[in-house]
């Protein structure tokens, strides 16, 4: 419980946020076809976790601390998951309207 | 050390065993508000998921319009601001009763500035698009877009607006957390026994750090090539 992050972790870890934003900001630009959405969004959780991680501390956390963090990205799949099975594969049975 | 007992006295509620306990319960409490957090903006990127898989070309053409570099400079803006607000948690953590509170001080005050250098960079960026007229409805430049555009590019600025807006109002909230933590900094309230106000100002402020980190690919990176 009385466990801490060193100042010298923090300073690694944004050092990797920023090589990742460069990355992503680069990877814009170059003709990847559908890579460039995959990356960005890759990119994305990748910068999401690191934060999440150490700077929102999971990584010394109670058990019950990461398991109400994990509780909001298990409603935010639900939500997802339920809605975009319908908008994603509208138009795939070829009936009008289904 | 009669001081110190005192102290973790002052500020133990009764309905609390200990300290690690009565922090355990804040922490647990700041993570499930932070999941409606998650939900409401998760209602909105669902929604932009939802029309950005009916309107590809026109999500593209769309965030052509977009200013890449006000985009990645306040990406960057608030990533470093995430770094001095967990600097800022660690100055609280190692602060004795009493001791020395500048390096406190000092993290929460260049947070809080890099929070408000982020507001002032999106209010300049908001009024370069409001001149472009990206703004939805009757003033909205149409001819920027091909016909069959125009529409469907009118719903990705809505998401612009209302996510970036809602995003601001909370980074708003943010600063003025921070803020709140600079004067129970100068009143003597933080230090090490006593970090839980700062550690959970850091949390909301680390995910709104989050959700910009999903809101710039989603708004500046479509379409580039």
């Amino acid at each position: 419980m009385e466990r801490k992050i060193s100042p010298s972790t923090y300073l690694l870890v944004y050092f990797g946020l920023m090589l990742l934003l460069a990355l992503t900001a680069t990877a814009a630009w170059l003709p990847l076809g559908p890579g460039n959405t995959i990356i960005a969004y890759l990119v994305a959780v990748a910068k999401a976790l690191l934060v999440l991680i150490y700077f929102m501390e999971l990584r010394i956390s109670s058990n019950l601390t990461r398991l109400a963090a994990l509780g909001s990205l298990v409603w935010l799949i639900l939500l997802f998951s339920l809605s975009l099975s319908d908008f994603l594969t509208r138009g795939h049975t070829g009936v009008p309207g289904k | 050390m009669s001081s110190a007992t005192s102290n973790t006295q002052a500020i133990l509620k009764e309905q609390y065993d200990d300290l690690p306990q009565q922090r355990e319960a804040a922490t647990f409490g700041m993570w499930v508000f932070l999941g409606t957090e998650v939900l409401l903006f998760g209602g909105m990127f669902l929604g932009y998921t939802a029309y950005r898989w009916f309107y590809p070309e026109a999500w593209q053409h769309a965030s052509r319009h977009t200013y890449y570099w006000f985009g990645t400079v306040n990406t960057a803006v608030l990533l470093t601001s995430s770094l001095t607000m967990a600097l800022a948690v660690s100055a609280a953590q190692d602060r004795p009763a009493n001791g020395s509170r500048h390096g406190l001080l000092r993290w929460l005050l260049i947070t809080a500035l890099l929070g408000i250098a982020f507001l002032g960079i999106k209010l300049v960026e908001y009024s370069r698009d409001i001149a472009d007229r990206s703004v939805p409805g009757h003033g909205f430049d149409v001819h920027a877009y091909p016909p069959a555009d125009a529409g469907p590019a009118q719903l990705f600025w809505s998401f612009y607006w209302v996510m970036t807006g809602v995003h601001a109002v909370h980074l708003t909230v943010a600063i003025g957390l921070v803020l709140s933590m600079v004067v129970l900094t100068l009143r003597n309230r933080i230090w090490s026994e006593n970090d839980t106000p700062v550690r959970l100002t850091a949390l909301f402020w680390h995910l709104v750090d989050v959700i910009w980190v999903f809101l710039y690919p989603m708004l500046y990176l479509v379409g580039k090539r």
